[in-house]
């Protein structure tokens, strides 16, 4: 009896048509996409994306060449290279960051005691020639200045969770 | 004007008219199947919660056009080791095929570039004889892939062509012709005139057969993406590769067209019996009711696609052998039984 069903709902296409059915429903639902760049998802304040070197208020580099996030960082990204300055202090004379081996774990941020290095939520750029992809201090810097406000505006958000 | 034209020979007149239908039904057919592509990514993306091609003009509308572009610009790569005169013309025979069946397929009640009595012998040769292009692209490729695909499609349209022709046979039956627009006035009189009902297991064979003939999901191993990479087409780039694809699409509306006509009353309007719709356009039959149904059965095509896993090849056969051969020829008999007892809806015939 099974047997003879089966057969029955073999030649009738029964499971082909309540697959048809499947998507023909499936195709009156709202699409999902959003029209990039016109729109785009949200972001939470914990996107890593493009790496920020910061400095306190007064203008001082955070860095301190602990060399923590150059050992932390599984791609071996970062290379540092660090020397006493005029004040007597230990600064960094090198910090690259090499794009293209990076991996945008996040390690090198959380190895910061000093929160120097941050990962931004920028994630809209690109390179157009071969070196580019290194990330140099003066760079880093210059990101960290220049999105100073949307930073501090990011950890201050996550500060709680801390 | 007039005078000029009517002192022309007869055989002028003649060749200058059905030049002037072919280029007429040529050029329909391929932006058809330029905004099937279209239609295609627009059905299939809606049945995935995506939007589709939106981009380029309003609403995408000028998508297949910027494809066709693409490929025209593309560098024609012919590998150095293949069978070079072969491989170019292979395109063009899976092409060709495809573009003359049309000749004989009534648009209307009038105009069909030939009316011949035969017409339905046509078809069938015809587009049996869109494999040979497949089966030389494959071959004169000179690649594994290419061969493994061309020989798939081939095993599979031998297959189907044998369901494809006994389901026609059902149709030359009950319609008493060979000529497709004699087949369309037989079923005129409405819905329930349209071969569809009384040969329904026949035309679930056709038009299952004819998606297996197109090589469309889910019959398409023989470009199965995951083993054999595009199949008879990997090494085909540029205006070849855009040929084949033309073919392709090509055939899609052919056997949607002649789905249409052998089990859907071809140009025929559905309710022509229906008198209180009054004496509207959709009471007569017209090239609108064509267009109408091959717009019914493309969406099928993409429907299918999107929505089954291709078959495994060895399912493939069983289908078209063991089930789709016995099925029709069950028809068949049961058919002429009833066309001599003069039963059912073949009670006039013979």
């Amino acid at each position: 009896m099974n047997r003879a069903i089966s057969y029955v709902k073999t030649f009738a296409l029964w499971e082909l048509l309540r697959g048809l059915s499947v998507t023909f429903r499936n195709s009156f639902r709202k699409s999902v996409t959003l029209s990039y760049p016109e729109e785009k998802t949200p972001q939470s304040h914990r996107f890593r994306g493009l790496h920020a070197l910061r400095r306190y208020p007064n203008g001082e580099e955070r860095c301190i060449a602990c060399k923590l996030c150059e050992a932390v960082c599984p791609a071996l990204a970062i290379t540092i290279e660090s020397d006493v300055g005029d004040d007597g202090t230990r600064r960094t004379t090198r910090y690259d960051i090499d794009l293209f081996k990076c991996i945008y774990c996040g390690f090198c941020e959380e190895a910061c005691p000093v929160d120097a290095i941050v990962e931004t939520r920028i994630h809209e750029y690109h390179m157009e020639e071969p070196g580019q992809n290194i990330m140099t201090k003066d760079k880093l810097l210059a990101i960290g200045d220049k999105y100073d406000a949307m930073i501090s505006a990011d950890k201050a958000a996550d500060a709680p969770y801390r | 004007m007039t005078g000029l034209w009517e002192s022309l020979p007869p055989m002028v007149q003649y060749v200058t008219i059905s030049t002037i239908k072919i280029l007429v039904v040529m050029i329909g057919v391929v932006l058809v199947v330029a905004f099937s592509t279209y239609f295609e990514r627009k059905v299939i993306g809606s049945m995935q919660s995506r939007i589709g091609p939106n981009r380029v003009g309003p609403y995408g509308l000028l998508q297949p056009f910027a494809d066709v572009f693409k490929l025209l610009f593309k560098e024609v790569i012919v590998p150095s080791e293949s069978s070079r005169f072969l491989f170019v013309i292979a395109p063009l025979l899976s092409l060709i095929p495809a573009l003359a069946t049309w000749a004989v397929i009534p648009l209307n009640g009038s105009f069909v570039i030939a009316d011949i009595n035969a017409g339905l012998l046509y078809v069938l040769a015809l587009t049996s004889m869109g494999v040979y292009g497949v089966i030389l692209a494959g071959w004169a490729t000179n690649s594994k892939y290419a061969f493994l695909g061309a020989m798939r499609s081939a095993a599979q349209i031998v297959a189907y062509e044998i369901a494809m022709g006994f389901a026609l046979v059902g149709v030359l039956m009950a319609g008493g012709s060979l000529n497709l627009g004699d087949i369309v006035a037989a079923q005129s009189g409405g819905l329930s005139n349209w071969f569809l009902v009384p040969l329904f297991p026949l035309f679930l064979v056709y038009w299952i057969s004819g998606v297996a003939e197109t090589n469309r999901a889910p019959f398409d191993v023989a470009e199965g993406e995951s083993e054999i990479v595009a199949g008879f087409h990997v090494e085909y780039s540029g205006v070849a590769f855009a040929l084949f694809f033309l073919a392709e699409y090509a055939n899609m509306v052919l056997i949607s067209a002649l789905t249409s006509i052998f089990f859907f009353g071809g140009w025929a309007s559905p309710f022509e019996g229906w008198t209180f719709l009054g004496d509207s356009f959709l009471r007569e039959g017209s090239f609108i009711w064509l267009f109408a149904k091959i717009c019914l059965f493309m969406y099928t095509f993409f429907w299918l696609r999107a929505t089954f896993p291709r078959y495994r090849y060895d399912q493939i056969m069983r289908l078209g052998w063991k089930v789709f051969i016995p099925v029709t020829i069950v028809w068949i008999a049961v058919e002429g039984v009833m066309a001599w007892l003069k039963v059912g809806p073949w009670s006039g015939l013979a």
